[in-house]
């Protein structure tokens, strides 16, 4: 391949010479227009690609290499120390902790942002007054700086700080929590913040995808008697399910790779109540300077985002298809 | 559920009429409760954040849910006068300028190569392309760390913005092919017969219709190497290379007691990457729809 790539690269600029010589361009591409086509691509395709398999699909191989030594990060590579790093990973209580908060984020996250952004896309999807002003403003947390909303969210959230006091001046004073220093809830703050930040996305989302769907399958429905409950029900939610699945992938793997809200927002703590895998890894990894151990626990954070991707193109996204087929007779 | 019983009782009219005027009075109010709800829960803490900002710390101590009392700037000029504010936004502008050129320039170049091509192995490639949506940067960070290392780009800008425009390209053929591929090819060959070589093509008349998709990669890459944390964490080390979230962190843990003037910091933060969405909204959720559709 590498080969072959250098050799077209290396007949690419004289042919280009050649032609420039020989006039017309299309006298030379009548003499070998393969050779050019091929040229042509290697050029436009080969740079993006070779970028993109470097730094994409090379590091993880580096990482499953790296992961099976002991090794700070400088020097050669550390003594080969087989699978140790991942039976230290798959022992290590803070370890399966974090998968367990990883995995209570992500099914929280699809629990009940997915039903809560539907409904509000639901309900705002008509036309009313400031609607194109309120959709901006829903997304707008999307593009902030996770890092920032963490800070920002780190700043209301302490004692007698502006979410306390809103509450007291509510009444609701007794509820009023250590919601970073309490071990059992700082996972759902955490995950009232992500959705902050990241609900308006899925609300954005749906809403384009409720564009998609025709208003006159709608009104045909309440033509012959179906109630709004019914059209949403057998309409408009099976049109938008391809939409819904789409959403619940990103969602999905975004969740699974959670840090900059965790730690900035708590750190993983108090204790390690809400570290999450990508938390961990900086931790015990990079911050631990043992590289071949963060290597490992890259390694399960890929193989957890791939195994989920495999089990959803199988069972969720290849129903697309036939959502696809639908739309196109429907 | 309440719809449907008021349908039943409604009035003796004609039925679609009778649906349509109930609906919009029990669906009407819902719908302006959680518009308003909604935009409370999403404003007033950006505002609380810009607002605190120019507030003194005695103050926001007293009362940490009132408006300012005395209103002061001093927060707000000490960072518009501090260089290292202005070093943090000069290195995230380098950072994410130079990895949205090398998304634009390379992800349309293979773009085109997809999209205005026929040949072997085509959607291979595109697959391939797609499949980087499901390596997650954070768990690339890792080697991509000690594969900057072995090539000397460690604690540099350049380090940050060559992976974080090599994981932006997937997004942006998913969004860019299926437009080129939308162009009609009768477009093409009507310029090839006039003598326009491919190249002129692409340069001259393809890549104007697809401004609109461009415009939008280039956005989506923008911001999201702008908020990019974990990657800079990595391999930024010396604080003179920190980007904007980097250095509003460090200056949060730096003087955690002057809280006034971590809002105003957080305030400044947020401001470039919200300027750009209030400016090019259009764009951007243009691009997260388009993600869905191709």
């Amino acid at each position: 391949m590498s080969q072959r790539t250098a050799t077209e690269a290396g007949l690419g600029p004289a042919a280009a010479d050649d032609s420039a010589a020989a006039g017309p361009l299309r006298a030379h591409r009548r003499r070998s227009p393969k050779l050019i086509k091929r040229t042509e691509l290697t050029i436009l395709l080969a740079p993006g690609l070779i970028l993109f398999v470097g730094f994409v699909f090379v590091p993880i191989i580096i990482a499953a290499y790296y992961s099976f030594f002991s090794w700070g990060g400088y020097g050669p590579l550390g003594p080969s120390v087989g699978f140790k790093n991942y039976s230290f990973a798959f022992h290590d209580l803070y370890f399966i902790h974090a998968i367990e908060h990883t995995l209570i984020l992500t099914v929280l996250s699809v629990v009940i942002q997915g039903p809560l952004s539907i409904a509000i896309a639901l309900l705002l999807n008509r036309k009313f007054f400031g609607r194109t002003f309120l959709r901006m403003v829903i997304f707008a947390p999307y593009v902030l700086p996770p890092a920032v909303t963490g800070i920002m969210w780190n700043l209301m959230l302490q004692p007698n700080g502006f979410v306390d006091q809103v509450m007291k001046s509510l009444g609701l004073g007794g509820l009023v929590q250590e919601w970073l220093a309490n071990a059992s809830l700082t996972l759902w703050v955490n995950f009232v913040v992500l959705t902050w930040q990241y609900i308006g996305f899925g609300i954005v989302l749906l809403l384009a995808g409720l564009q998609g769907v025709p208003r006159e399958l709608k009104e045909a429905a309440s033509i012959d008697g179906a109630g709004p409950w019914e059209v949403t029900r057998r309409i408009t939610l099976p049109l938008l399910a391809p939409t819904i699945r789409i959403w619940g992938f990103i969602t999905v793997i975004g969740s699974l790779q959670i840090f900059d809200i965790v730690w900035i927002l708590t750190g993983g703590g108090p204790g390690e109540s809400s570290e999450t895998i990508a938390v961990y890894l900086y931790t015990k990894g990079v911050q631990a300077t043992d590289y071949g151990y963060a290597s490992a626990i890259a390694v399960v954070l890929f193989a957890f985002c791939f195994v989920f991707a495999l089990l959803y193109q199988r069972f969720a996204l290849r129903r697309d298809m036939q959502g696809a087929l639908t739309r196109e007779v429907g | 559920m309440a719809a449907i019983a008021q349908t039943e009782t409604a009035g003796p009219r004609g039925q679609s009429t009778r649906r349509r005027s109930t609906s919009r009075w029990t669906i009407m109010p819902a719908t302006y409760l959680v518009a308003i709800v909604a935009l409370g829960l999403t404003i007033v803490p950006l505002l609380l954040v810009v607002v605190n900002g120019f507030r003194t710390n005695a103050d926001i101590n007293g009362n940490a849910a009132g408006l300012p009392n005395p209103w002061v700037l001093g927060n707000y000029t000490a960072i518009l006068k501090s260089a290292a504010f202005w070093q943090l936004i000069g290195n995230s502008a380098l950072v994410s300028v130079v990895a949205t050129a090398l998304v634009l320039v390379l992800g349309t170049m293979a773009a085109l190569a997809l999209s205005q091509y026929e040949f072997k192995g085509r959607e291979f490639f595109y697959n391939v392309f797609v499949a980087g949506l499901l390596f997650p940067i954070t768990a690339a960070a890792v080697p991509v760390y000690l594969e900057l290392q072995r090539l000397g780009l460690l604690d540099n800008q350049f380090g940050v913005a060559i992976p974080e425009a090599a994981f932006g390209l997937p997004l942006t053929m998913i969004i860019l092919r299926p437009f080129l591929r939308a162009i009609p090819g009768e477009l093409r060959e009507a310029a090839l017969v006039d003598g326009a070589s491919r190249f002129r093509f692409f340069v001259q008349i393809l890549l104007p219709l697809a401004k609109p998709a461009l415009v939008t990669v280039g956005l989506l890459a923008f911001v999201t190497t702008w908020n990019q944390y974990f990657l800079p964490l990595l391999v930024l080390q010396t604080q003179s290379h920190y980007t904007l979230p980097l250095g509003t962190y460090m200056f949060q843990t730096t003087y955690s007691q002057n809280v006034a003037g971590i809002f105003a910091y957080s305030a400044m933060a947020m401001l470039p990457a919200l300027g750009a969405f209030v400016f090019a909204e259009r764009y951007i959720v243009a691009g997260a729809a388009g993600a869905v559709k191709g």
